[in-house]
């Protein structure tokens, strides 16, 4: 399935999808898929100011620790709970049910980022 | 062996709940013969070979000039004079040559069982999956007992043993078996392909030592709680001196932790006190798929700090997680010690 193109991606993997100065952030099915065992995810608290680039939270699986990097800076306005809880929807729709954040104050630079086309395209590269 | 077939979580209750089948073919078997293979043996580990009569198994250690260790290994009891050893994938280069080494003076013969792989089959279901496949009633195999048997028509050595605190089953066929052999044990459906990242959370949770974790070429085994297989009044073996010496030098002891919070210590993590100092290190860390994914692991910590009850503190990632020093192993083990 080619990655949605209403949102920009990082090169670790995490999406970001822009509507005026607010945001929602997840991670990509890609990198669901490859962590496939997750048993542990950390967020951040309401309030929060993100940097770009810098890690925000982490996922645990059963074999290794991943750091969540901010695609963008902003401030973080709400936290997906429920996936805390239960990390179903992350892995059966990580690009709705499943999101991670929500932001607000969201600025930087957006060229550093990728489109779904060309975010498929880096993953395509990175498999192999 | 792959890292896993499929998500390791279900591979490791797999294992508990039915059975898991291993390709440990990565392993390293080798064979020791000669009149003197026992004397060989015993100058070389840690262990009373001379306890074992044939088909006996031994957990043992291989130790190195200064105390600490080469590998820990399993000698077996083929008949008198010939020694099955089992060791560990990574340094089974190693521990050949250094065994070479050592050979002449007894004139053993040592060498890699040429075209010989390993399955191991671990779970309950175990002996009920492989008992069809073979010719004589497995029920009288007692554990870390082995003895040649017919697996599907090839020859074989069977033993009830295993790396994951079930009861079970390795077998060592011809690579030109294997294929047949693991296709056969997967054809009931009760068995599941299972890899190394389930072998090692399964290990874990029985807090047996990983060879370049909890142990090393510098680590004192009394201090890794291996004491038990170390027998010095059996007569001289390599690193001997050293390692009586350090037996009771209050140094670091392994303990097994569980964090009180959730989140994951991993291996190499800093174990610190109440200002943050470094006192001890994380040797073995991830969760506890039997236990709804806690955090587990195994790590040194000032002897002080090693008992039962005790609290410690864990830098992860920057945070100071609190853990308890528990009982291991985490779960309790299923081997079958009684036929």
């Amino acid at each position: 399935m080619p990655s949605p193109s209403d949102r920009l991606f990082t090169k670790t993997h995490e999406w970001i999808k822009i509507e005026g100065a607010t945001a929602s952030v997840g991670l990509t099915e890609f990198a669901v898929h490859a962590i496939k065992d997750i048993v542990f995810i950390e967020l951040p608290r309401v309030g929060r100011a993100l940097e770009a680039g810098k890690p925000f939270g982490v996922v645990e699986s059963v074999k290794a620790v991943f750091d969540l990097n901010a695609p963008l800076a902003g401030t973080v306005a709400a936290v997906n709970g429920g996936v805390e809880a239960d990390f179903t929807p992350l892995a059966s729709d990580p690009y709705g049910a499943g999101w991670l954040l929500r932001l607000t104050h969201v600025t930087g630079d957006q060229s550093a980022l990728m489109d779904g086309a060309a975010y498929d395209r880096f993953c395509a590269q990175e498999h192999h | 062996m792959p890292v896993s077939y499929g998500p390791i979580g279900p591979e490791h209750l797999a294992t508990r709940q039915a059975a898991g089948l291993f390709d440990i073919g990565h392993m390293g078997q080798i064979l020791v013969d000669g009149p003197r293979s026992l004397e060989f043996l015993q100058a070389l580990t840690t262990n009373d070979v001379s306890r074992l009569g044939d088909g006996r198994m031994q957990y043992s250690l291989l130790p190195n000039e200064n105390g600490g260790l080469h590998d820990d290994i399993i000698v077996t009891r083929l008949a008198q004079g010939s020694y099955y050893v089992v060791v560990n994938a990574s340094n089974t280069e190693a521990d050949l040559a250094w065994m070479l080494s050592k050979a002449p003076s007894f004139g053993v013969r040592v060498a890699l069982w040429p075209k010989q792989t390993l399955l191991a089959l671990q779970g309950p279901l175990s002996q009920d999956i492989l008992q069809p496949l073979v010719s004589s009633p497995l029920d009288s195999l007692a554990y870390y007992h082995l003895r040649r048997e017919s697996v599907c028509g090839h020859q074989a050595l069977v033993s009830r043993s295993g790396y994951t605190g079930e009861d079970g089953f390795e077998i060592s066929i011809p690579e030109s078996a294997a294929e047949e052999v693991w296709l056969k044990l997967l054809a009931g459906g009760d068995a599941k392909p299972v890899g190394l990242g389930a072998r090692n959370t399964l290990r874990l949770e029985m807090a047996y030592p990983l060879y370049g974790h909890e142990i090393d070429a510098e680590q004192n085994p009394y201090g890794a709680g291996l004491g038990w297989v170390i027998k010095p009044d059996k007569g001289d073996f390599v690193g001997k001196s050293p390692m009586l010496a350090s037996k009771n030098t209050a140094g670091r002891r392994l303990a097994g932790f569980r964090l009180v919070d959730r989140g994951v210590a991993r291996d190499g993590y800093a174990v610190v006190d109440a200002s943050g100092a470094n006192v001890g290190q994380v040797t073995s860390g991830a969760p506890s798929p039997s236990l709804d994914n806690a955090g587990i692991g195994l790590a040194y910590v000032p002897a002080a700090l090693a008992a039962v009850g005790g609290r410690i503190h864990i830098d992860v990632r920057g945070r100071a997680l609190a853990a308890d020093i528990v009982k291991t192993p985490f779960v309790p083990s299923k081997v079958r010690k009684n036929v």
